[in-house]
């Protein structure tokens, strides 16, 4: 019964993360080959939203944890990267299908 | 406060649905990027100012940390991304896949201490980190084999068998540090770390250069799906949105990769490519010679076609030659000869890469023809060029089914007239075959750099 009790806990999540990934196979549907390249890099600058745990992270951790706030500083960095260079390359790679 | 933030949580997540959407159409595709990168901001922001729970402290040094962090990731990332010759895209790409995932790999080593002995929460945390590690170790190797620097692929024996024993072991200690956690001590997180990273290595070396764009399309929807757990940790809606998207379109995509090359994924991550048997055979197969063409009679020869059709291979990128390539086309085309550019869904290294190259230098879109629509064409061209490909018009994936990449769509070159192939060497192609092509009676070969061998070509030409 605890596997119910879970469902009902929880069903609210179970709707959002069974919506959401048919919103993810709707997105991509169709897309033209062409394109498969760009949209990788697209969805790669996306799920770097990542960061967002890493700042989380800097902000709970104690001011004392010295080691705490090294790793969330260096995943801080890493998640930017993600961010900022996934977004900057996946805009080069479409202003090159932009000009006709 | 907290209403502010939610607000701008949303407009984070409905944003990366709506730009996602949008980069899925060519005419819209570059907004649809920068409404992503815009929602991703609001998200970033509000995280930082407007975030609060009771574990927050908040404190100058922090903020400090949190900017500093910030900027140096964003000069590294703006200026690698601006930087990159278009070529060596696809490995930049593995790459800041991989930082994604190192950064969802330390929230989990920090999380797991303050979560011990919460199993619904440690779950979320150790599945967020061993995912997240294994996109990070997959992604460097990823990159190393697209840029070159470890080209043959690694095969342990017994490979397979050996990377389930790995996994397995990872799947089980992962479970067990979940429920264990109190009597366990911390660090065992890290010893998971380490077998995650050795699972990550031992994923994708023995997977062939030409199926890394798979491999990281895969890699790609693991990261998202690390993000996802984090969302679960946190319940951070963005975090949730943003992962489960990339989770589920990153696998969507993956598939569609694969059905462009006509290759199953479970061929790509435990089949052997360009090793075993098939190669073996494909080399005692009766070759006959190889002719070479002048340039000067080449020059000839395309200066009276009345139609030519140009196949540009990843060979082409390397030399840097699609400019002269886009002038060869503009002369011939002043000539009275019709030229079109026969584009194979996987030309160069990852599916529209090869698109992005040439309309780079210029090329018009139009002229830019995909494989099902040239290939009727063929037995009315003149002369095929051929330039820096190579197993995208390889007849063995038609005729030869022990052939490593049997069954793969090829450009149906052998019809046309005349057969030209510029190449540097007879070398074989990224997946390490011969290919008979070269051997047939209308082909002639045409050796050299292809952006030498080509301005040489244009002069010649110019001179007719």
């Amino acid at each position: 019964m605890e596997i119910f009790d879970f469902f009902v806990q929880n069903r609210e999540m179970i709707y959002f993360i069974i919506l959401a990934i048919f919103v993810g196979i709707e997105v991509i549907g169709g897309v033209p080959t062409v394109l498969h390249t760009p949209l990788m890099s697209g969805a790669n600058a996306i799920h770097g939203v990542v960061i967002v745990g890493a700042i989380i992270v800097m902000l709970d951790t104690d001011p004392a944890n010295i080691f705490g706030l090294i790793l969330g500083f260096l995943a801080v960095i890493l998640g930017t990267l993600n961010v900022v260079g996934g977004f900057v390359v996946t805009d080069r790679m479409l202003e090159m299908f932009k000009k006709k | 406060m907290k209403g502010l933030l939610e607000i701008c949580y949303l407009i984070g997540s409905v944003t990366f649905i709506i730009g996602l959407k949008m980069m899925g159409n060519a005419k819209t595709a570059r907004k649809g990027n920068l409404i992503g990168a815009f929602g991703m901001t609001i998200a970033i922001l509000g995280t930082i100012f407007l975030f609060r729970t009771e574990d927050t402290t908040v404190n100058t040094l922090k903020f400090v940390l949190i900017f500093g962090a910030i900027g140096i990731g964003s000069a590294i990332g703006w200026l690698t991304a601006k930087k990159v010759e278009m070529t060596k895209m696809p490995e930049l790409v593995s790459m800041f896949n991989g930082m994604g995932g190192a950064c969802a790999a330390l929230i989990g080593l920090t999380e797991y201490e303050h979560n011990r002995g919460n199993i619904a929460e440690l779950s979320f945390i150790v599945a967020g980190m061993v995912i997240g590690t294994i996109s990070f170790s997959g992604s460097i190797i990823a990159y190393l084999k697209l840029s070159g620097k470890m080209d043959k692929p690694v095969r342990l024996p017994n490979y397979n068998s050996l990377n389930n024993i790995v996994l397995l072991l990872v799947v089980i200690a992962s479970v067990y540090v979940v429920l264990q956690s109190l009597v366990l001590p911390v660090f065992v997180i890290w010893l998971l770390f380490v077998v995650a990273i050795i699972y990550g290595i031992l994923f994708t070396v023995p997977i062939g250069g030409a199926d890394m764009p798979v491999v990281i399309s895969l890699l790609n929807s693991f990261t998202g799906l690390a993000a996802a757990f984090g969302g679960f940790l946190y319940d951070n809606k963005p975090m949730l949105t943003g992962g489960i998207l990339v989770g589920s379109a990153g696998t969507l995509l993956t598939l569609a990769m694969c059905k462009a090359m006509n290759r199953p994924l479970s061929n790509v991550i435990f089949g052997a490519f360009g090793g075993g048997s098939g190669a073996a055979a494909g080399e005692s197969t009766e070759k006959g010679t190889v002719k070479d063409i002048q340039v000067s009679d080449l020059a000839v020869l395309l200066n009276y076609s009345k139609k030519v059709v140009i196949v540009p291979g990843y060979g082409l990128a390397v030399a840097q030659a699609q400019h002269v390539i886009h002038e060869l086309e503009k002369l011939l085309e002043e000539r009275g000869v019709e030229v079109k550019y026969a584009i194979h869904p996987v030309a160069g290294r990852m599916p529209g890469h090869m698109n992005v190259l040439l309309a780079e230098s210029n090329v018009e879109y139009e002229k830019l023809v995909e494989m099902e629509d040239i290939n009727p064409e063929f037995p009315q061209t003149d002369v095929v060029l051929v330039v820096g490909a190579n197993d995208v018009v390889n007849p063995a994936a038609k005729t030869d089914p022990s052939s490593p990449i049997y069954g793969m769509p090829i450009l149906d070159v052998e019809n046309a007239k005349n057969i030209i192939i510029n190449k540097r060497s007879m070398n074989a192609g990224y997946a390490g075959i011969d290919n008979l092509l070269f051997y047939n009676t209308k082909t002639s070969m045409f050796f050299g750099d292809a952006k030498k061998a080509l301005t040489e070509l244009v002069s010649e030409i110019k001179q007719l």
